[in-house]
C-alpha cells in the first residue's frame, strides 16, 4: 500500500489511460463495492475515515453525505464534482485532472453509489482545456468498459457522468453558484438553508465535492478507514496535496501527510526562498486566507492548527510573500481580483470590495490619506464576517486584507506618509 | 403564532412570517429594499439586518437578515441596538457609493423608497472619493423611462419582471458593480405589466414616462381614490391631477382586487382625459347643421322643451358610464324606454354573469384566484381583455411549487429557495383559445375555433357528470381529471371571443364541478367596466333597428354606438331619430351626428359607482373639478330629471344613491361602497392633497396674483385641499398613500391588517350578490349563430393596447395599438384565395383592408382580426351584409424601397 495514494499514478507530462490505471489497481474499489456493499456500508466507511473536504472549508465529507435523503424517491439525485479550481495560487486539482482522470471518475462512481445519485457532473474551470480533453476521453473509456452508464458491471446501478466547462467566473467555485451556473442561470450563490443535499441541482438532492475529496474516496474504499487515518500525522486523516508559489526555489505541488509542518513543505519541498529573498509572510491556503508570518513556520498544516493560528488551511496551496515585494501592492492586486469576481448580488460585496480596491490603489500609488486605514478597517469589519454577506466570497476577500493591516501596518503607514510606494517596483506599478 | 423578543419586548408574531414581514406587519420601521411583500425574500440588499442572539447568555449575537430569518418561538433579536443599526448605516453608505445623488432632478424624488430608507438609517456623511460607475440608458418604450445610474442593484425589477410577471426581455446583465438591468437592446418592454416597475423599483431607475413629460412631485399632486375603467375587473387606482390636467395613475392597494399591481393599460391609458378631443361646452346644432356652443342653462332648457314635446323618448345607457348616470337616464326616459346599449353578445354574456352571481356558483376575487390549483380558461384572452386577471393566474399556477416547498419545509417567503426547489413545476392551467395566449408558457394550450371551444366545454361538463364517451382530440379526459382532482378548480371565461355559447359551456362546467367540489370558482369577464351595472338596470340591449317608428328624442349616454353596430345599421337607426342628444366626454362617430351635446366628465373628474365582474360595487372619486361646462353625466341627467319633476328627492349624490338602493333590491348595498359625504375623520373631511402641497405658484398669476379659493366638494367627504385628514381615512376614501417617513407607495404596509393582507378598515367595495340559489338551468349545447362570411368566421382578437375604446385615445397606449390584420391558418387563406402578403377587404363601408398573416397554429375556418375602432365593421356582419374577399388593389407597404445607389444621391 502506498503512502501517496493520490499521486501514485502520476508522471508529469503524461496521462494515465484506462489500461495503465487498471494495471495499477484501478477500478478495483468499484468492482468490489458497486452492487456488493450497501450504500450505508460505504457511508460508514467514509464517516469512519474522518475525511474532510479538500476544497477549502474542511467540512467532514461523511457528515455532508449523510444529509442526503435516502430510500425511494421519484426523480434524480446528483453528484457534482467541483473542478472549478480558480483560487489564486491553487493548482492542485489540475495535477490530478490532467494526469489521472480515472482516479476522479472512480471516486465519483463510488461517491454517487453511496448517496444513490444517478447523474454526475464535473464542473471544470474554463481554462483547463487539457484536463477537459483528457477527462472527456477518460469518461468515454470508462463508459465503453461498463464503469459508467446503465447497469454498471451488471450491478443494476446506473450512473451517467457529464463534463461541463465553466464560463470562467471565480464565484462558480462556490457550490451553490456552481449549481446555478450548471442550470444555465446567473452564477449567484444560493441562500442556505435549504442545503444542496436537500434542494440542489434542479431542486433535487445534490452533493458537491472537490476533486481531491472525491479521489480520496477511491482509496478509502480500497484500503479502509483505518489505513486512511494512519496516513495523517495529527488529528486529520489522509494525505493532502500541498503547494507553494512565489519566490521559492522550486515552486510546485506535493502529496504529503496531513499535518506536515509548514517549514518542511517550504524548505524541503519548495527548496526554501530564492537567494537574496527573505520570507516576509505567506497565505497558507490560497488568496482568500489570512497572512501568516515566519513565526508560524513550525505549525502543522492541518485544518484546526491553522485555524487556531488565525488563518485557514484552505486549499493547502501557499502563496509566499518575500521581503522585496510590497505587501500593499500584493493585497491591492488580490482585492482587484476579488472585486472583479464579485457576483454583484449583495451590497457589501458588490459595493464594498471596489471601494477597498480604490483605497488600496490610492495608497499604493501615493494618494493615500491617513483616514484610509480606518476606512479599510471599518469596511473590512462590515463585509468580512460570514452572515454579513450573502456568501463567503467577501469574507474570504477580507482575510488577506485584515491580516495585512495587522501584520504590515508599518508599510501601510509609510506609503501614506511618504505618498509613494517604498518598494522599487511600486511606483505606478499595476 | 410565536413569541419573540425584540429589543427586550416580547411580541407575538405569525410563525409563518419572516422577521421583517412580522415587524412591518406590526407597524414597526425597518429599512429594506430587495424584499417585496408579493415577491418574498432573497437577501440581496442586506439592508434589513438585525442582530440575533442564540440565547439569553449570548452577549455578542450575530448579524442576520430579518427578511431571511424565520420567527421561531423564543428567538431573541436586537433591531435598534448599536450593532444592528451601525450595520444598516454601512449598507446604505455602500449602496450610495455609486448613486448620483440627483434627487433634485429625479422623477422619484419625494416618493423615493431609497430616500426614505436612507433617512431612516441615519446615514448622512459621505467618505467615498473615487469615481462612480455610470451606465448608458435604454429606450424602453412609451411608458417607462430608464436611468440606470440611480440603480442600487436590489434585483427587484428582474424578480418582478421575470419571476412574477413572466417577462423575458428584461434581465440582469454583467456582474460585480457593473450589474445592468435592462434589455439586450433598446426596445419597447414586451410585458403587459411592465408599468409596475415604476412602483417596484425603490428608486428612480424605472419611472413613469407619461408623468415625466409633464412632471409634478407627488406632494404637489391632487389625487383621488378611483376605479380603473379599462376593463371589467375594477382595479383600484389613485388618479392624480395638477393644473387641471391628469398627470398619472398609481396603484391603490386593495387586498381583494388588484393588490400591489396594475396592468399597463390601466396605468398608462388615462391620457384621454387631457385629449384635445374633449368636449368642453354644451352645444346645439343650428339650422345650418353647424354646432354652436351654448350655455348649460340654455341647453338644458332646450332639451327640457324637446322632452316635454316628445311623444317617444328612448335612452341608451352605457357600460362605461357610472351606475348613477345609467340609473338617472333610466328614470328620465322610463324603464320601458331604457336600453343597456350593449352589443347583442355582450348583453347576453352580461345577463349570464348576473345569473351566475345570483346563483350558488362562486366567483372569486383576484386575490382568491391565486389560491386555485387547477384552472381551465375557456375562450378568454385574459391578458388582452381583462389583463390583471392574467397576472393573478400566473401566480395561481405556482401553487404546485408552494406545495413542494411546504413538503420540503421551505418557508414560502424564501422566494429563491422555493423557485429553485420547484423549478418548472406548475399547477395545471388548460388554455382553450383560438390563438396564441400570453399565458401559454405556464399553461397547457389547445387552439380551437370559438365554436369548438364551446363544444369542448360542453364535453367537459358532461364528462364531469358522467363518464361520457368522446373522441379525445383536445385531451378532455386530462382536463376533467385535473379539475376533479383539484383542491380548488377554477373556470375562467368571458366575452373576448364574443361567444355567449362559450360562456354557457363554462357555466355548465362550473355547475357540474360545484356538485363535486363546493370550492369551484367561475370567473366571467365582460368587455367594459360597468357592464354589470347596466345589465342590472336593463336587460334590453338596443331597440331593433329599422322598425320604422319615429323617435322624437334619443338620449345616448357615453356610448359610441358606431363601435357596436355596422354603419348601415347605425345609419338606419339614426334616420328614425329626430333629436339625438349625446352626453359624452370625447368627440366620436356618434357625437358628430348628434343634435345636442352635453360635455361629460371622465372618471378622473367625477364620482360614480362601478360594479366589477365579481359583483363588487366600488366608488370612484374624481381628482379635480372639470373645467369649462363639463359635469358628471349623472349631474346633467339629474338636472334634466328635475326639470321634468322626476327624482326630486335626489338632489345630492348620496340621496341619488339611496334612491337607487331602494328601487333595486340587487343594488341595495351600493350605498355602503364608500362613506357618505357627511363622513368626517377627527371632525375633518379627507384631503385630496398632501400636507406638503406647495400651494402658491405663479401658474395662474396672469389671471390674478391672488391664490384662488379651492372649489368645494359637496358630494363627497373629500376636499380639494391639503386641509383634512388622510392617514386615518378609510381605504375607499384615501386619496394618496403616505405615512410619516414613508413617502413612497410602500407605505401601504402601515395600512394593512397584515403584510399583503386586507386594509385595516376593510378593502374598499361591497360585494352585492351573495348568491345561494342553485343555477336556474343547466345549459346544453346548441349551435352558435356566428358571423360567417365565405366559410370563414371572423374571430375578434383583443389587444391590451388598442381594443379598449378610451385608453386607445391616450397617446402612449394608442402608439402601441396594432395595425389591422387578418390572421389565419394557411388552409383558410387558401380557401379565401389569398396568401401572406395579400389583403382581405369587406365589400361594404370604408372598413380598412386587412393584410393577411398566416400561422398554422390558428384553427382552420377562423380569421382573427384585431378589435380596433377601425375594424369594428368586421364584427357586425350579419346575413350576407358583407363579403370578405381579396383586396386586388392592395400592395404591401414598403417603407424601405430598394433603389439604385446612384439614384439615391440625385
Amino acid at each position: 500500500m502506498t503512502d501517496k495514494p493520490l499521486t501514485k499514478n502520476i508522471t508529469l507530462g503524461e496521462t494515465t489511460d484506462l489500461t495503465a490505471y487498471e494495471a495499477n489497481g484501478g477500478y478495483e474499489a468499484v468492482r468490489k463495492t458497486v452492487g456488493k456493499l450497501s450504500a450505508a456500508d460505504v457511508l460508514d466507511m467514509v464517516k469512519e475515515s474522518n475525511l474532510r473536504g479538500r476544497g477549502g472549508a474542511g467540512f467532514p465529507t461523511g457528515m455532508k453525505w449523510s444529509f442526503v435523503p435516502m430510500g425511494q424517491s421519484k426523480g434524480h439525485k446528483y453528484l457534482v464534482c467541483n473542478a472549478d479550481e480558480m483560487e489564486p495560487g491553487a493548482f492542485k486539482d489540475r495535477l490530478i485532472l490532467e494526469h489521472d482522470p480515472h482516479q476522479l471518475i472512480e471516486g465519483m462512481i463510488l461517491s454517487a453509489y453511496t448517496i444513490d445519485a444517478d447523474i454526475g457532473y464535473i464542473f471544470i474551470r474554463a481554462e483547463y482545456h487539457t484536463a477537459a480533453k483528457r477527462l472527456r476521453d477518460a469518461i468515454m473509456e470508462a463508459k465503453l468498459k461498463g464503469y459508467l452508464g446503465e447497469n454498471i458491471l451488471g450491478s443494476g446501478y446506473n450512473f451517467e457522468l457529464y463534463l461541463h466547462s465553466s464560463a470562467g467566473r471565480y464565484i462558480c467555485g462556490e457550490e451553490t453558484a456552481l449549481l446555478n451556473s450548471l442550470e444555465g442561470k446567473r452564477a449567484i450563490p444560493r441562500a442556505k438553508p435549504p442545503f444542496p443535499q436537500v434542494s440542489g441541482l434542479w431542486g433535487r438532492p445534490t452533493i458537491v465535492n472537490n476533486v481531491e475529496t472525491l479521489c480520496n474516496i477511491t482509496h478509502i474504499v480500497a484500503h479502509g478507514a483505518d489505513w486512511f487515518k494512519s496516513l495523517g500525522l495529527g488529528d486529520d486523516s489522509g494525505t493532502k496535496l500541498f503547494g507553494a508559489s512565489g519566490r521559492v526555489k522550486t515552486p510546485g505541488c506535493w502529496e504529503l501527510p496531513m499535518g506536515t509542518p509548514i517549514r518542511e513543505i517550504l524548505e524541503d519541498h519548495a527548496g526554501g526562498m530564492q537567494d537574496g529573498y527573505e520570507l516576509k509572510g505567506f497565505l497558507p491556503g490560497g488568496a482568500s486566507t489570512d497572512f501568516l508570518l515566519p513565526e508560524h513556520l513550525d505549525l502543522a498544516m492541518d485544518y484546526d492548527t491553522i485555524m487556531k493560528a488565525g488563518s485557514r488551511m484552505g486549499t493547502g496551496t501557499m502563496i509566499i510573500l518575500d521581503d522585496r515585494t510590497c505587501p500593499v501592492a500584493m493585497v491591492r492586486n488580490l482585492e482587484m481580483f476579488f472585486a472583479r469576481e464579485s457576483c454583484g448580488f449583495c451590497t457589501p460585496c458588490r459595493e464594498g470590495l471596489p471601494w477597498i480596491y480604490n483605497i488600496l490603489d490610492d495608497i499604493e500609488n501615493g494618494r493615500g490619506r491617513p483616514e484610509d486605514i480606518e476606512t479599510l478597517e471599518r469596511q473590512g469589519a462590515f463585509i468580512g464576517a460570514i452572515g454579513n454577506t450573502h456568501c463567503a466570497h467577501a469574507p474570504g476577500a477580507i482575510e488577506p486584507l485584515s491580516s495585512a493591516l495587522k501584520f504590515f501596518a508599518a508599510e501601510f503607514k509609510q506609503h501614506i506618509e511618504e505618498q509613494r510606494c517604498p518598494y522599487s517596483h511600486g511606483q505606478g506599478a499595476n | 403564532m410565536a413569541n419573540i423578543t425584540v429589543d427586550g419586548r416580547i411580541i407575538e408574531v405569525n410563525d409563518a412570517d419572516n422577521l421583517l414581514q412580522a415587524l412591518l406587519g406590526l407597524g414597526e420601521d425597518l429599512p429594506y429594499f430587495c424584499w417585496h411583500p408579493e415577491m418574498g425574500s432573497v437577501g440581496a440588499c442586506r439592508q434589513c439586518a438585525v442582530v440575533q442572539y442564540m440565547n439569553e447568555d449570548d452577549q455578542r449575537g450575530r448579524i442576520v437578515m430579518s427578511c431571511m430569518t424565520a420567527v421561531a418561538d423564543g428567538a431573541i433579536f436586537s433591531v435598534q441596538g448599536e450593532k444592528a443599526s451601525d450595520f444598516r448605516k454601512s449598507v446604505i453608505e455602500n449602496l450610495m457609493l455609486n448613486h448620483p445623488h440627483d434627487c433634485p432632478v429625479c422623477e422619484e424624488g419625494g416618493e423615493c423608497h431609497l430616500q426614505d430608507m436612507t433617512v431612516m438609517t441615519g446615514h448622512s456623511s459621505r467618505q467615498y472619493r473615487h469615481l462612480k460607475t455610470t451606465f448608458r440608458n435604454q429606450y424602453l418604450g412609451p411608458f417607462i423611462g430608464h436611468e440606470m445610474n440611480r440603480c442600487i442593484t436590489c434585483y427587484r425589477c428582474v424578480r418582478y419582471y421575470q419571476d412574477y410577471a413572466g417577462g423575458d426581455d428584461l434581465a440582469a446583465f454583467a456582474s460585480r458593480d457593473r450589474i445592468y438591468f435592462g434589455r439586450s437592446a433598446d426596445g419597447v418592454l414586451e410585458n403587459e405589466f411592465a408599468g409596475n416597475l415604476v412602483e417596484v423599483c425603490p428608486t428612480g431607475v424605472f419611472t413613469d414616462k407619461t408623468l415625466n413629460v409633464n412632471y409634478t412631485r407627488k406632494w404637489d399632486l391632487q389625487s383621488a381614490p378611483a376605479v380603473c375603467t379599462g376593463c371589467s375587473l375594477g382595479c383600484n387606482i389613485i388618479v392624480s391631477e395638477r393644473y387641471g390636467q391628469l398627470r398619472r395613475i398609481h396603484n391603490r392597494y386593495n387586498g381583494e382586487v388588484n393588490g400591489y399591481f396594475l396592468c399597463d393599460r390601466g396605468r398608462f391609458g388615462a391620457g384621454y382625459v387631457n385629449s384635445d378631443d374633449r368636449i368642453p361646452h354644451c352645444g346645439i346644432r343650428n339650422s345650418a347643421g353647424i354646432y354652436e356652443a351654448n350655455s348649460a342653462k340654455n341647453t338644458l332648457a332646450h332639451v327640457a322643451t324637446l322632452l316635454r314635446d316628445a311623444k317617444t323618448i328612448i335612452g341608451i345607457g352605457s357600460p362605461r358610464a357610472s351606475l348613477e348616470a345609467n340609473f338617472v337616464l333610466r328614470s328620465l326616459v322610463g324603464e320601458d324606454n331604457f336600453y343597456s346599449g350593449l352589443s347583442g353578445p355582450e348583453a347576453e354574456i352580461g345577463s349570464l354573469l348576473l345569473s351566475v352571481l345570483k346563483s350558488n356558483l362562486k366567483t372569486p376575487s383576484l386575490a382568491e384566484v391565486e389560491d386555485y390549483d387547477a384552472i381551465l380558461i375557456l375562450g378568454e384572452d385574459t391578458t388582452n381583455h381583462a389583463p390583471r386577471l392574467a397576472l393573478s393566474l400566473r401566480q395561481a399556477v405556482r401553487n404546485e411549487a408552494k406545495n413542494l416547498a411546504r413538503d420540503a419545509r421551505i418557508p414560502l417567503w424564501a422566494d429563491a429557495a422555493v423557485r429553485k426547489l420547484a423549478q418548472d413545476a406548475l399547477s395545471p392551467m388548460f388554455i382553450l383559445t383560438s390563438s396564441d395566449d400570453r399565458l401559454d408558457d405556464v399553461g397547457i394550450p389547445t387552439r380551437l375555433s370559438p365554436d369548438d371551444i364551446a363544444q369542448a366545454g360542453f364535453d367537459i361538463a358532461e364528462k364531469i357528470n358522467k363518464a361520457a364517451d368522446h373522441d379525445d382530440q383536445v385531451k378532455i379526459t386530462a382536463i376533467v381529471e385535473a379539475l376533479k382532482n383539484a383542491r380548488k378548480p377554477l373556470i375562467v371565461t368571458g366575452s373576448s371571443s364574443s361567444s355567449p355559447e362559450i360562456v354557457k359551456a363554462a357555466i355548465a362546467i362550473a355547475h357540474a364541478l360545484t356538485m363535486h367540489n363546493d370550492k369551484t370558482g367561475l370567473i366571467i369577464c365582460t368587455d367594459e367596466a360597468n357592464t354589470l351595472a347596466v345589465v342590472c338596470l336593463g336587460q334590453k340591449s338596443f331597440p331593433e333597428p329599422g322598425t320604422g317608428a319615429v323617435v322624437d328624442v334619443a338620449i345616448v349616454l357615453e356610448n359610441d354606438l358606431s363601435l357596436r353596430m355596422s354603419d348601415t345599421a347605425l345609419s338606419k337607426w339614426l334616420d328614425q331619430i329626430t333629436n339625438l342628444i349625446v352626453i359624452d366626454s370625447l368627440d366620436n362617430n356618434l357625437s358628430s351626428r348628434s343634435n345636442v351635446i352635453f360635455p361629460a366628465a371622465t372618471f378622473a373628474e367625477a364620482q360614480g359607482t362601478y360594479i366589477n365582474n365579481e359583483g363588487r360595487a366600488q366608488r370612484s372619486f374624481g381628482a379635480f373639478k372639470p373645467k369649462d361646462d363639463i359635469a358628471p353625466s349623472w349631474d346633467w341627467l339629474l338636472r334634466l330629471c328635475h326639470d321634468q319633476n322626476l327624482l326630486q328627492d335626489s338632489q345630492q349624490f348620496d340621496e341619488l344613491l339611496e334612491t337607487i338602493a331602494q328601487s333595486h333590491p340587487d343594488l341595495a348595498r351600493v350605498v355602503d361602497a364608500a362613506p357618505k359625504a357627511g363622513f368626517r375623520e377627527h371632525g375633518q373631511k379627507i384631503s385630496r392633497m398632501t400636507h406638503r402641497q406647495s400651494g402658491r405658484t405663479a401658474m395662474l398669476a396672469d389671471v390674478s396674483v391672488h391664490e384662488p379659493k379651492q372649489p368645494d366638494d359637496d358630494n363627497s367627504a373629500l376636499t380639494y385641499s391639503m386641509e383634512g385628514a388622510n392617514e386615518a381615512a378609510p381605504g375607499s376614501l384615501r386619496a394618496y398613500t403616505w405615512s410619516p417617513g414613508w413617502n413612497s407607495n410602500q407605505s401601504i404596509n402601515k395600512f394593512q391588517d397584515e403584510i399583503s393582507g386586507h386594509l385595516r378598515d376593510g378593502d374598499p367595495g361591497i360585494k352585492l350578490f351573495a348568491g345561494s340559489s342553485a343555477v336556474e338551468h343547466f345549459f346544453s349545447r346548441q349551435s352558435d349563430p356566428a358571423s360567417v362570411t365565405s366559410g370563414a368566421r371572423i374571430v375578434p382578437q383583443w389587444h391590451i393596447f388598442g381594443s379598449e375604446e378610451l385608453s386607445n385615445k391616450s397617446e402612449a397606449v394608442g402608439s402601441l395599438a396594432p395595425a389591422p390584420y387578418a390572421l389565419m391558418h394557411p388552409d383558410t387563406a387558401a380557401s379565401l384565395f389569398v396568401q401572406a402578403g395579400d389583403a382581405l377587404k369587406l365589400n361594404l363601408g370604408d372598413a380598412p383592408s386587412l393584410p393577411v398573416l398566416v400561422d398554422s397554429n390558428i384553427p382552420t375556418g377562423c380569421v382573427l382580426c384585431p378589435v380596433l375602432a377601425s375594424t369594428r365593421a368586421y364584427f357586425h356582419l350579419s346575413g350576407g351584409d358583407g363579403v370578405l374577399s381579396k383586396d386586388e388593389a392592395w400592395c404591401t407597404p414598403d417603407d424601405d424601397k430598394d433603389v439604385i445607389t446612384s439614384d439615391r444621391s440625385s
